[in-house]
């Protein structure tokens, strides 16, 4: 499904964030990245489509290498990839249906998407997403003038509208309050567990990771350190990969 | 997914019937001041064949007549200094005056009178005028350029004042301290980096309207530029412009040196 | 001993050193200046003379005389306006370095901007009209060429300031540039767009009552023919009526921008 391959990053030459990745994905289940600020998750995260420009390695997604691709086969790719971010990234000053609609710009020429001519087939799915995320009663008001959690599933909504094989989150919960997190968490893990694709997440919250993931990654100095069930990380590999053991307890 | 036959389709964008009307008021009326004008495709498309063959003729630019060129621009140097400086001076304790928040009724309405008054015409006009009275020459120039300068300063100015805090204001005043440190001390300090933005905006301004009096008499590069255009000596006036371009970027460059220095 | 300074020497000296300039400046510009005192001091009295003779103001004349030019300044200025916002756009993205991020064409989009707001919208007239002929063509023009450079200036400043974080959730989806043009920066800066344009057509309305002066249409013809004939009557006349059009746009952009903010 997507194989990550030598994977190195570095934005100052000589100091590489990512230090040559090796990881595969299965077709399906919620994988969590964990790892200190700083330490190259969200590089990891932004080099598989490519936001960021890997220095050297392999995305192998779906048959064909991300890295490989010119700007026009990037896009296409990237038409199937959706990606969930921590400030939500929405257009603020758009309604949340359009927000949503924007999902299918990759698919939508620019001139239909200027006169707002969406096929009725994408509305009648951006309608229906609106339900599933609890925001039907929602559909004309202003982006800005929703909550955060609100927010973020208008972003969830969003990256859905792709109809996506691989889902990316950068950090989605990290500017949430402890509740809405667990509500956004519960709603990818229900969207994971809908469809065939699937989900990582970068998160630095361990408990929320323990909890709905499937499939842990832990990194450490732009290094894979630990990569296993929620079930077999003990407090040694969390101490391995954050260092100190004040915050543990 | 459920399916939806039979239903009626879901709009995702309402109508705004407002909006339309508006636009479609806005393009009848770009169609009729197009007619008004008798701006013809016709008339554009002879004007562009025109407009190559004069474009042959304006390079490559004549800078032979260089002191007449110096000349013009020097003085039109002389007329934006003078001007600003002039302008800065008039405008700052009548911008003190208009302001509301810290004058009286019979103090602040006057004033605002008088800036409005001078904003009111373009520097051309107001230019020519000047010429009339006092003659040709860049003393018409320097005063029509002052009259704009504190028409325009004196608004900004205003509204700086207008903005401060007045609990610094207060809180000098209840030191004893008399109006004149009242002003340099609460007022200045919290205008006093934007007032060297508008200045420097506005000198930057005057350079640019001082090359254009002189097409009306008041001195400087444009009497230059004009004469040249009557004379069909297309070359001489593609240097002068360059020139102008090339003076007004390098003001520029000045001003946003200026403003660096004081931090704005 | 301690002491306590409020610039360090190196703001001292450039505050100095400017001080100084602006003084040399001043100094060498009035020692130079062909100004013969005896005009200066004569100066009042010659403009209060004028005054006088502007009155009384001859009202009759404006339904024939001056109506119809001053119509047509107002649509120069409006039309010179649309032109100029639609020409600007292109280059102000270009100029915005956030959207375009090829120095080479922010620097050639820059250069464009900052030339044609060197060249004054009466000299650019003076440019058309040897090209179209006198008329409101040369004029619309005019404001049009002139006005690109403030309003890409402004544009593309109001574009480098946009939020980045929705235009990386638009090209993470795959859309194509101009969608995300479209959808990303376009809702962003759309009231300083709106600000923007108002602005410059205020400025443009009072621009195209001069551009008469060199032939390229308007009101500014009017005024001139009456201020070589010293017909000083009418010419009051035709300043009254600039000044109440130029009062009224201000009043409209005003309330308009109320609207918008």
């Amino acid at each position: 499904m997507l194989a990550i391959r030598g994977l190195r990053k570095e934005y100052v030459p000589g100091q590489p964030v990512l230090q040559g990745i090796d990881l595969e994905f299965a077709a399906r289940g919620i994988t969590a990245v964990i790892g200190p600020s700083g330490t190259g998750k969200s590089t990891l995260i932004r080099c598989i489509n490519r936001l960021v420009e890997p220095t050297s390695g392999q995305v192998i997604f779906e048959g064909r290498d991300l890295v490989a691709l010119n700007r026009a086969e990037l896009r296409a790719a990237r038409r199937r990839i959706g990606m969930v971010f921590q400030e939500y990234n929405l257009v603020e000053r758009l309604t949340v249906m359009e927000n949503l609609l924007c999902g299918r710009l990759g698919y939508v020429s620019p001139f239909k998407a200027w006169l707002r001519r969406y096929p009725q087939r994408d509305v009648e799915r951006a309608f229906d997403l609106l339900e599933t995320v609890g925001l039907a009663a929602h559909a004309q008001t202003r982006a800005d003038a929703l909550s955060g959690g609100q927010r973020q599933r208008v972003g969830i909504a969003r990256a859905m509208m792709q109809e996506p094989r691989l889902l990316l989150a950068d950090e989605p919960t990290s500017s949430l309050d402890p509740k809405t997190s667990v509500e956004i968490m519960t709603l990818m893990q229900t969207l994971s567990g809908m469809h065939a694709f699937p989900v990582i997440i970068n998160i630095h919250n361990v408990e929320l990771a323990r909890r709905f993931a499937g499939r842990i990654i832990g990194m450490t100095g732009g290094r894979v350190v630990f990569d296993g069930s929620p079930e077999a990380i003990t407090d040694e590999h969390l101490k391995s990969i954050y260092g100190g053991e004040d915050w543990l307890h | 997914m459920a399916a939806r036959t039979g239903s009626i389709s879901r709009r995702a964008f309402p109508p705004n019937w407002a909006a339309r009307a508006a636009w479609l008021v806005f393009f009848v009326y770009l169609a009729y001041a197009a007619s008004r004008l008798e701006l013809t495709p016709a008339r554009f498309m002879a004007g562009l064949e025109h407009g190559g063959k004069f474009l042959s003729r304006l390079f490559p630019p004549d800078f032979h007549r260089r002191e007449l060129l110096l000349k013009g621009m020097v003085e039109s140097l002389q007329i934006a200094v003078l001007a600003s400086a002039l302008g800065v001076l008039i405008s700052a304790p009548l911008a003190l005056a208009a302001a509301r928040n810290l004058m009286p009724a019979w103090a602040s309405w006057p004033a605002r009178a008088v800036m409005v008054l001078c904003r009111t015409f373009h520097p051309v006009i107001v230019a020519i005028l000047f010429v009339k009275a006092v003659g040709f020459g860049a003393l018409a120039g320097i005063l029509a350029l002052t009259v704009a300068s504190v028409g325009f300063l004196g608004k900004l100015m205003t509204e700086a004042i207008e903005e401060i805090s007045l609990k610094q204001v207060e809180a000098v005043r209840a030191t004893g301290a008399p109006f004149m440190s009242v002003v340099s001390h609460a007022v200045v300090p919290q205008v006093f980096s934007r007032f060297v933005g508008f200045v420097s905006y506005e000198t930057d301004a005057n350079l640019r309207n001082s090359t254009m009096v002189g097409i009306v008499g008041a001195g400087g590069i444009g009497g230059t530029l004009f004469a040249a255009f009557q004379r069909f000596d297309y070359d001489f006036v593609c240097a002068i412009v360059l020139t102008i371009i090339a003076l007004i970027m390098a003001g520029e460059v000045l001003t946003l040196r200026i403003k660096k220095a004081f931090r704005v | 001993m301690r002491t306590w300074e409020r610039f360090t020497l190196a703001e001292r000296m450039a505050r100095f050193t400017v001080y100084l300039g602006v003084v040399a400046a001043i100094a060498a510009s009035l020692q130079s200046v062909e100004v013969i005192p005896e005009f200066i001091a004569d100066a009042p009295e010659q403009v209060a003379d004028m005054l006088r003779r502007m009155w009384p103001v001859a009202w009759g004349f404006y339904p024939e005389g001056v109506h119809e030019p001053l119509m047509d300044s107002l649509h120069i200025a409006s039309l010179g306006t649309v032109l100029a916002v639609v020409m600007a756009v292109p280059v102000a993205f270009l100029a915005a370095r956030n959207v375009t991020p090829f120095a080479w064409l922010n620097y050639l989009a820059k250069v464009i901007l900052v030339s044609a707001r060197s060249v004054n919208t009466l000299i650019w007239a003076l440019l058309f009209v040897a090209v179209f002929g006198p008329g409101a063509l040369a004029g619309t023009l005019a404001i049009a060429f002139h006005s690109i450079g403030f309003t890409g200036k402004l544009l593309g400043e109001a574009l480098e300031e946009a939020n980045r974080g929705s235009i990386e959730a638009l090209q993470a989806s795959g859309a194509p540039w101009l969608s995300v043009a479209l959808k990303g920066y376009w809702p962003q800066v759309r009231p300083a767009f709106w600000g923007i344009v108002l602005f410059r057509w205020d400025i443009n309305v009072r621009e195209s009552a001069v551009l008469g002066f060199v032939g390229a249409g308007g009101v500014g013809m009017a005024l001139d023919t009456a201020l070589n004939l010293f017909q000083w009557e009418r010419a009051a006349t035709i300043l009254a009526a600039i000044f109440v059009v130029v009062l009224v746009a201000e009043v409209a952009t005003t309330q308009l921008r109320k609207r918008i903010l």
